[in-house]
């Protein structure tokens, strides 16, 4: 009877020796090569302090001039530009320049790397059955696991520091490119494929010629989510020593300071419209160039 | 009888899992619908056999599911065969590395698609150039050959516009220059004109013959329409269910179908309207040909019937292009061919 009102376990000794197990593993293995992998992300650690450094000494005229010129060259709307400026005078008049400035730094050096690990996987699984199969799973987990499981075997092999955080923040922001960029070289109409084909194409020439112009604004699409994803992670980045925004908004929660709270997650609300628009504006436009202006 | 270009040689197309396998029951004579139905496997084509001449427009033509584009897509290899051989110029086509199809594809032969298959990022030079830039040819030789063959099919002004801002007769304008851009000796028209209104497809005929006249391409042209198909083929083919059913000189399809399928298909047609003197004259062989009523030998039926009737002349004389006797016509022979 006790079969049915007792789930069989695999006893506690066991359980603790085979957890036990897999943590002393995994520690022998980030004594073993911790410092090798650390040595490995040095140049992205580097980009990411000189980037940091540069937004957060720069006059602050100067920085807002810059995310303006951005701003413009992305949507060409005016609104939009003066929306920028209007945001980031406030976020400086209360106070929250320069963690914005870190947060600024640490979004666009991950969505760089999530841009140049996520687009070539994308272009890879969408030229084989196989590989889409493997990697869509994969990339389900990474979304669906709470991102303190993984900030654990992180810490353990990295520490505390910007690199375990901008590896959390790519974990977690990478998905939505690698899955559009599939789905859109995947979505290319075949006659198009047929045709370039029928010319003589090298399996170069179809992607660069036709797959991916013709996919750009579905992994455009992708990298705007990701910018979106890689912004939600900064609170919990920041709880393994990146600076930033999420740093007052921790204490905030830590303390009840409701003000200090409410302002910076507005900020990062701001930061977040402001990207939004922007990018999705710019892929607007790139697929309104498929379409011609210019008749 | 001049020179074969294309040889399409006992080719079998089997779609499915294991067309291997049932590649043995269709030589033992299974048809479409049984396959699929017993065997899970679609009768894509079956022992098809031609020998395309060279400089000549050849009509593939049947019913939508006959299996047309599978075959033209033989000749330039997008797809591969189950069983037989396909010769250009006597050289197997699938006996070709990867590296020589492309280069086959690059020099021998363009294709003409049903639906444009234009390149929507790409302006309509850029479509045209796409053929020679993919060979990497120089730019100033690209622009000059893309501009030569949009000027030709009457787009000029229209280079820098986008496919989506042309109406369909023009976007397979597009199409047409693009392949011919290529210089290519083969051209493959799938459906090439299906697309377009009667109006604008009479146009594209009309350019497609005038270029043919002038550039002497092996065309392979497929249509499901007969009225195209005898416009424009030297002969045409008939396809049924993967199974060439008839091949010939369209007059010989028009006046002694072979099959039924064959028959149905041409019943309808008006003969007075698409056979040509020449069709149905008998040759001059040295008997006295000077006192007839005289037509040319590329006026249809049609366009003289009249004058049989008003002027009742014992014998129509056909004439070629230099006003040379080439043939005769007696108005029985006429009426034979307008009752059948
Ligand atoms: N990739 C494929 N897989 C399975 N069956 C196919 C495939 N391609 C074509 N077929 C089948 O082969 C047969 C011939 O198709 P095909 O496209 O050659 O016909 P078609 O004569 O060009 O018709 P349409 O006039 O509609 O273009 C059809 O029954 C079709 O369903
Ligand atoms: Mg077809």
């Amino acid at each position: 009877m006790s079969f049915f009102s007792e789930i069989p376990t695999m006893g506690r000794e066991s359980l603790r020796d085979f957890k036990k197990g897999i943590d002393l593993n995994f520690k022998e293995f980030s004594r073993n090569y911790g410092d090798g992998i650390e040595g490995f992300f040095d140049p992205l650690l580097m980009f990411l302090v000189w980037l940091e450094k540069l937004l957060v000494n720069s006059p602050w005229p100067l920085v807002i001039l810059v995310l303006a010129g951005l701003a413009w060259i992305g949507s060409r709307n005016w609104k939009l530009v003066a929306g920028t400026i209007v945001c980031f005078m406030l976020i400086g008049y209360f106070g929250m320049w320069k963690d914005t400035m870190s947060t600024i730094a640490i979004i666009s050096v991950a969505t760089l790397v999530c841009i140049s690990i996520g687009i070539p996987l994308g272009i890879l699984m969408s030229r084989s059955r196989k590989l889409e199969a493997g990697i869509t799973p994969i990339l389900d987990v990474m979304q669906t696991v709470p991102s303190f499981v993984y900030l654990i075997p992180i810490i353990m092999l990295l520490g505390i520091g910007k690199v375990p955080g901008l590896i959390a923040v790519c974990i977690y922001a990478v998905p939505p490119i690698v899955r559009l960029t599939n789905l859109g070289i995947r979505e290319v109409d075949k006659e198009c494929l047929e045709a370039v084909d029928s010319f003589g194409a090298t399996s170069w020439q179809r992607l660069t010629r036709v797959q991916m112009p013709l996919a750009l604004p579905t992994i455009f699409a992708g990298v705007n989510q990701t910018i979106m994803m890689a912004l939600a992670m900064v609170v919990i980045a920041s709880m393994i020593g990146v600076r930033g925004l999420g740093v007052p908004v921790l204490r905030a929660v830590s303390n009840q300071y409701l003000a200090l709270g409410m302002l910076n997650g507005l900020a990062i609300v701001a930061l977040a419209i402001i990207f939004d628009r922007v990018s999705q504006q710019y892929g607007k436009r790139l697929q309104k160039h498929r379409e011609g202006r210019n008749l | 009888m001049s020179d074969t270009k294309i040889k399409i040689d006992s080719l079998y197309k089997i779609f499915g899992n294991k067309p291997k396998e049932a590649l043995e029951y269709v030589k033992q004579g299974v048809g479409k619908d049984e396959l699929l139905e017993k065997h899970n496997h679609v009768l894509g084509l079956s022992d098809i056999n031609i020998d395309i001449e060279d400089k000549s427009i050849q009509v593939i033509m049947g019913l939508s599911g006959s299996g047309k584009s599978t075959l033209i897509r033989h000749i330039n290899r997008l797809i591969e065969p189950t069983a037989g051989n396909v010769l250009v110029d006597g050289s197997d086509v699938l006996q070709y590395d990867e590296a020589t199809l492309r280069d086959f594809r690059r020099t021998r032969t363009a294709m003409v698609f049903q639906r444009f298959a234009l390149m929507p990022h790409m302006t309509i030079l850029k479509n045209v150039s796409l053929g020679l830039e993919l060979q990497g040819k120089k730019d100033d030789e690209i622009l000059n050959s893309a501009m030569k063959w949009i000027e030709k099919v009457g787009l000029n002004g229209y280079e820098d516009r986008y496919p989506q801002h042309l109406s369909g007769g023009m976007q397979q304008r597009v199409g047409l220059a693009r392949a011919l851009t290529n210089d290519t000796d083969i051209l493959l028209m799938d459906e090439a004109f299906s697309a377009l209104d009667p109006l604008i497809r009479k146009d594209m005929q009309d350019i497609l013959l005038n270029l043919q006249a002038e550039l002497h391409k092996t065309v392979v042209f497929i249509t499901h329409d007969l009225d195209e198909a005898l416009k424009i083929g030297d002969r045409i083919a008939i396809l049924k269910d993967g199974i060439m059913d008839q091949e010939g000189l369209p007059v010989d399809i028009l006046l002694s179908p072979k099959t039924e399928y064959v028959s149905n298909f041409v019943e309808d047609v008006n003969r007075s309207r698409v056979l040509k003197a020449k069709h149905i004259m008998e040759k001059a062989n040295g008997s006295d040909l000077s006192k007839g009523m005289p037509v040319d030998e590329n006026d249809f039926i049609e366009s003289f019937i009249d004058r049989v009737v008003a002027e009742k002349p014992e014998l129509i004389v056909v004439q070629d292009s230099d006003k040379k006797n080439i043939g005769s016509l007696t108005s029985k022979r006429l009426s034979e061919v307008l009752k059948k």
